[in-house]
């Protein structure tokens, strides 16, 4: 919780006002039509494409100086992009930032949404490197978007059918495709299918941007998304058959980390702040130090 | 006579100054096969791309007859309604196989697709309908989660037409499906046809420039030059006592086996 000092000679938050406000409206309309994505002129970033541009332009365009940001990279707060792009907004808006999700009123995501449950107010912002759930199905730009205009949606089951119909189950374990307030359906960005459930009438505002494809959409609190599925294949997120090692938490999702080169492994929270806080309170796993 | 399932009147093509269809006119009735014959470029394509929208006509109508009897004229409707008649009452089976199929998809998939289009959501039963017309195009049980990548071309086209027909549709368009196959596999394959055909009740439009594909499937054929009907009439009315000088010359250049 340190507020740095801002760089000088950058506007608030980086981006010209001009172009938050291009965001803003993007934003609105992608609030106002749940799970459709808008167009907007994504701008070029000091990052490259893939590390996150769409997510930073959102997050640049909903701060305010009061909020308080957390960035999260595949769970965790320490890995090298959700450090920089922390720093990045410390330096020139000079907002708090934490690593606690409680205390957090903007969380900036990728992969991943926080184990502890959010709460109204809190904004997540998603960064999506393929904002199209139909384009591996559907290569041409023009037909994916006559598809949601008409909800042809067929082809998205076709995908899934492929899953059983190779795998004996549907094997699509991240980006599983989601139907949003009933219309459209959406990429959940490259989440965890673990993590849809917590989509679902989720108190927080959640907002998706896509840099590269320069495409932004949201689901509003409170909104109902379901999981895509097949009668006789429901929809099921994975299991662990073990608590993390460190907190011992069970019916969170887990990383894999190898501990040496004779097959030694643990399973930890992916969720470090979630992991961390539980340590803090005494709860301990089988290889905690 | 029943009304017409399909009305074509006045369907006029041109690409610059080059005519491509010229008024071209005909009534279809259910179940009946009618074969669209010519040489290249005599517009045989442009006709059935006319008639399923895909071509923006530059004059003419289609009128078709929906499921509730009512005759609409295509150019009418919105694209919601023409892409739910074209994936449900309809069927197109390409004569590039890998235009009408999605190749990376396995061949119980692409039969599934138009089920699944239509709302079906339960995996067994698209799976036992895929089967099921798999069977009945004559391809193999084990061949179902195969991509029709590693299908040979008879097969594919038997894939294309089982995919077309799983959602029971009235018309059926084909463009050239035999050309490009050899000789047995063709035989084959326009069994199938002619059996399904029978079976189903089948409205069919076969575009083809084989006159022994037209002979074997059609009731009535149209034959097709520079962009206009020059003869129409039975089959075999047509090909035994060509009237036109062109039909005359086009028959009279088959060769004899």
């Amino acid at each position: 919780m340190s507020a740095p000092l801002p760089e000088q000679g950058y506007n608030f938050a980086y981006l010209d006002e001009g172009t938050k406000r291009m965001i803003r409206r993007a934003i609105l309309k992608a609030i106002a039509i749940p799970g459709y994505q808008v167009p907007f002129a994504s701008r070029e970033m000091p990052m490259p494409y893939g590390w996150g541009t769409g997510g930073v332009q959102v997050t640049a365009a909903v701060l305010g100086r009061s909020d308080v940001l957390k960035v999260i990279d595949q769970g965790a707060d320490d890995t090298t992009n959700a450090v920089s792009i922390r720093r990045f907004f410390g330096r020139t808006a000079g907002v708090a930032t934490t690593t606690r999700t409680t205390e957090a009123t903007v969380i900036q995501t990728r992969h991943r949404i926080p184990e502890t449950p959010l709460r109204e107010g809190q904004i997540l912002v998603y960064q999506v490197p393929i904002p199209e759930p139909l384009r591996f199905l559907e290569p041409r730009e023009t037909e994916t978007r006559q598809l949601h205009a008409l909800a042809e949606y067929g082809l998205i089951h076709v995908k899934l059918y492929e899953d059983i119909a190779r795998h004996g189950h549907i094997a699509t374990t991240y980006a599983y495709p989601v139907e949003v307030a009933g219309r459209y359906v959406m990429d959940p960005s490259p989440t965890p299918k673990f993590d849809n459930p917590k989509m679902d009438d989720c108190p927080a505002l959640q907002l998706f941007g896509a840099g590269r494809e320069k495409r932004i959409y949201a689901v509003p609190p409170y909104t109902r998304v379901r999981s895509l599925d097949f009668e006789d294949h429901p929809f099921r997120v994975q299991r662990f058959d073990r608590p993390c090692a460190l907190c011992g938490a069970e019916g969170v999702y887990l990383d894999e980390v190898v501990l040496d080169d004779r097959g030694g492994r643990m399973f930890v929270c992916s969720d470090t702040d979630h992991c961390e806080g539980r340590r803090a309170e005494g709860f301990t796993g089988e290889q905690a130090a | 006579m029943s009304a017409p399932l399909l009305q074509v009147q006045g369907l006029t093509k041109r690409y610059g100054p080059r005519l491509a269809c010229d008024g071209v006119g005909f009534a279809l009735h259910p179940g009946e096969v009618l074969a669209v014959v010519g040489e290249s470029g005599s517009g045989k394509s442009t006709l059935l791309g006319l008639i399923a929208g895909e071509v923006a006509a530059d004059a003419g109508s289609v009128t078709y007859r929906m499921r509730d009897g009512v005759p609409r004229d295509l150019a009418a409707l919105g694209p919601a309604e023409r892409r739910a008649l074209m994936r449900t009452d309809w069927g197109f089976v390409r004569q590039d196989a890998a235009q009408g199929l999605r190749m990376a998809v396995s061949a119980g998939g692409n039969v599934g697709e138009r089920l699944m289009g239509i709302g079906e959501r339960h995996y067994g039963r698209i799976r036992a309908t895929a089967l099921d017309w798999l069977a009945r195009v004559e391809i193999a049980a084990d061949r179902v989660d195969d991509p029709p990548t590693r299908f040979s071309g008879g097969m594919r086209q038997r894939l294309q037409i089982a995919r077309n027909l799983v959602t029971g549709p009235r018309l059926v368009l084909m463009d050239e499906p035999t050309s490009g196959l050899d000789v047995s596999v063709q035989a084959r394959l326009l069994d199938t046809i002619r059996g399904l055909v029978a079976e189903l009740g089948l409205a069919v439009i076969i575009v083809t420039h084989d006159l022994a594909v037209a002979r074997l499937l059609s009731h009535r054929i149209l034959v097709m030059r520079g962009g206009r009907v020059i003869e129409t009439g039975l089959t075999d009315q047509v090909l035994d006592d060509p009237q036109a000088p062109y039909t005359q010359l086009l028959v009279a250049s088959v060769l004899a086996a």
